[in-house]
């Protein structure tokens, strides 16, 4: 069973919602119409007339104009719906009988179709329901027999439902506020748990979770953990939150738990004989939680050289990217960094290097080259300029050293 | 008769590991690369081409497409001349332990237990020695039990060997002779280093002489 829900065509947003009161299985037919699934309905308000009634009274209510159908088939009711005005309710096996004063006009069907059946003098349901089949399937194809079919209220198509937004949110009012973070965590894991069984469900995976701490003194604690890849696994889950937390603990006790997960299609991967070896995304996103949990937020990373010729410039990045496999260059002279740089005191004579000295570097100058003056940024509130020298110590080792705004430095050496 | 014809059926192989190339040829012709699922130790004093050595093999790793991981426990790693040595800086996972061998040695056992990396380099080359003899056979004997039937490889750079009976490979770098071009004064430019890398486990000894240079 099926009711239609005809009204004025501004009123498609309104028209949805008040189905949507009646039942979860809702389709958008047209911009004017609505057609919904009354099955069990009857136990509610008893009688089709009685659901009709209801629903008309509840569009009266939400300020609508609509004329309200029921009807064994969806079809027969959405075109009940538009063609007649106030409540109707077309018994089963009436259908032809019912629909056959309607025009034609109302059918879903090409200019051309309805011309050449206006041509013939059909202008009416029950004149096309009272033509032979096998006739019209031979004059007018396929399109004849499904108007045909329409038109004798014979239409048997399913309800196509309209697909809600879908939204995997937990909310829990916590009896007394949380201080410490394990009873915390107790909660989230079966917030986690719930999510997770929401989203297997449906089939999807989470990309993204948001949680939101209620605070006992007011105001929230919100953190956000969003994933390279869409997880489904409560445990990692419960990690990620737990080191986050750790490493951002909300700043009062908590007295309201949100927390909700961005879906979704979870990650199809293919595995080969000759792919070089990766970490997993779920098990990389957690071991990269521990490192930062370890050595600090900014410490963790994939480094990316900055497109400036200011000395030790770089970024991180929060991840190792995929990227096409190359060659390796020509070996080079690499630099040990020594950060920051140590500050030195540098003996010269004519014009040259002859001592250093810094913290754990020190020794007469064997050889030296320099200097080599760069300078750049001088466009900006920030320039640099310095003259770099390579040194080789009488410890045998080799750096760099350089002078800046009359400071010696010593920036790495070179191994 | 049963007892040997049990002994016959059940005969003890030693499976050898995989090896990867170093990146040197030098090297790899006469210590024959770097084992997977290993513990390889290299050491040195400063300027003897350990991070050269370590650099040549991330880039090689990193351009076979895997991901490598280097532990950096003094904050060393200079990324442009890691670039310039061929590594493939997004490949490469960089944990800066600012100073703490500590650290270092946990971030070294998550990153090898977590698993899926080529090459998992930890730095200590400019840890006081004192700091680094702190960190106990177990700990070592920990992280070589954890890259073991691993496709990973190792590394540790260091100034003196530490892991003892934990390293399968152990190689000594020395320096040779930095290589100067033009006159002291006059147009004087560093060209190089030339260094010396000695295997010194698993016998016998070999050695190889390759250069570091711009």
């Amino acid at each position: 069973m099926f009711a239609a829900i005809h009204g004025a065509p501004g009123d498609a947003e309104k028209l949805l919602r008040l189905a949507q009161e009646f039942s979860p299985r809702v389709e958008q037919t047209a911009a004017d119409t609505v057609a919904l699934d009354a099955e069990g309905l009857e136990r509610i308000h008893g009688l089709p007339q009685q659901i009709a009634a209801a629903i008309a009274r509840r569009a009266a209510d939400c300020g609508l104009k609509a004329g309200v159908a029921i009807a064994a088939n969806l079809d027969a009711a959405v075109y009940a719906a538009r063609g007649f005005a106030g409540v109707n309710v077309i018994p089963y096996g009436d259908e032809t009988k019912y629909l056959g004063s309607l025009p034609l006009t109302l059918l879903d069907t090409t200019p051309e179709m309805l011309e050449t059946l206006d041509r013939w003098g059909i202008r009416r349901f029950r004149d096309l329901a009272a033509l032979p089949e096998l006739g019209l399937a031979e004059r007018l194809g396929p399109e004849g027999l499904r108007l045909h079919k329409l038109a004798s209220g014979a239409g048997g198509r399913p309800l196509a439902p309209v697909e809600e937004p879908l939204h995997f949110a937990e909310d829990v009012e916590l009896e007394y506020p949380v201080e410490l973070l394990d009873p915390l965590l107790f909660v989230l894991s079966r917030m986690l748990s719930s999510l997770r069984a929401s989203l297997a469900a449906r089939g999807l995976a989470a990309i993204e979770l948001r949680l939101r701490l209620k605070l006992e003194r007011g105001g929230e604690h919100a953190r956000t953990l969003r994933f390279p890849v869409p997880m489904l696994d409560t445990k990692a889950f419960l990690k990620l939150l737990q080191l986050d937390l750790s490493a951002h603990p909300p700043p009062a006790p908590v007295v309201r738990v949100w927390l909700a997960a961005e879906h979704a299609k979870p990650r199809a991967a293919q595995t080969g004989l000759f792919i070089p070896i990766a970490p997993e995304p779920e098990k990389l996103e957690l071991t990269l939680a521990r490192l930062r949990a370890l050595v600090g937020e900014g410490n963790v990373g994939s480094p990316e050289l900055l497109d400036t010729h200011r000395p030790g410039a770089f970024q991180m990045l929060p991840r190792p990217l995929a990227s096409s496999p190359g060659r390796p260059l020509a070996r080079s002279l690499p630099l040990r960094a020594i950060r920051p740089t140590r500050t030195a005191r540098v003996q010269m004579a004519s014009g040259q290097p002859v001592h250093v000295q810094a913290e754990g570097v020190r020794g007469h100058v064997v050889a030296s080259a320099g200097p080599w003056r760069t300078s750049g940024d001088w466009w900006t509130s920030d320039p640099w300029a310095r003259d770099e020298w390579d040194v080789a110590l009488s410890d045998g080792a080799l750096y760099r050293i350089y002078s800046e705004q009359g400071r010696w430095f010593v920036e790495g050496s070179y191994d | 008769m049963a007892a040997v014809a049990l002994g016959r059926d059940f005969e003890f192989r030693v499976r050898l590991p995989e090896i990867c190339p170093t990146g040197v040829a030098e090297v790899d012709a006469a210590a024959g690369g770097l084992p997977q699922g290993c513990l390889t130790e290299i050491y040195g004093p400063a300027s003897s081409g350990r991070t050269s050595l370590m650099l040549a093999a991330l880039a090689h790793a990193t351009c076979r497409d895997e991901v490598c991981a280097l532990v950096d426990a003094s904050d060393a790693f200079d990324p442009a001349s890691a670039a310039a040595a061929g590594v493939r800086l997004e490949r490469l996972l960089w944990v800066r332990c600012g100073g703490n061998a500590e650290h270092a040695l946990k971030a070294a056992d998550l990153l090898v237990q977590g698993g899926g990396f080529g090459m998992v380099v930890m730095d200590l080359a400019d840890t006081p020695m004192i700091t680094a003899r702190r960190i106990s056979l177990t700990s070592w004997f920990r992280l070589r039990r954890a890259v073991e039937h691993t496709p990973t490889v190792l590394l540790v750079l260091e100034q003196q060997p530490l892991a003892k009976t934990c390293a399968s490979l152990l190689l000594e770098m020395r320096r040779e002779k930095a290589a100067w071009s033009g006159m002291p004064g006059c147009a004087h430019l560093l060209r190089g280093i030339r260094v010396r890398a000695e295997r010194h486990k698993p016998v016998p000894a070999v050695a190889a002489s390759f250069a570091s240079r711009w």
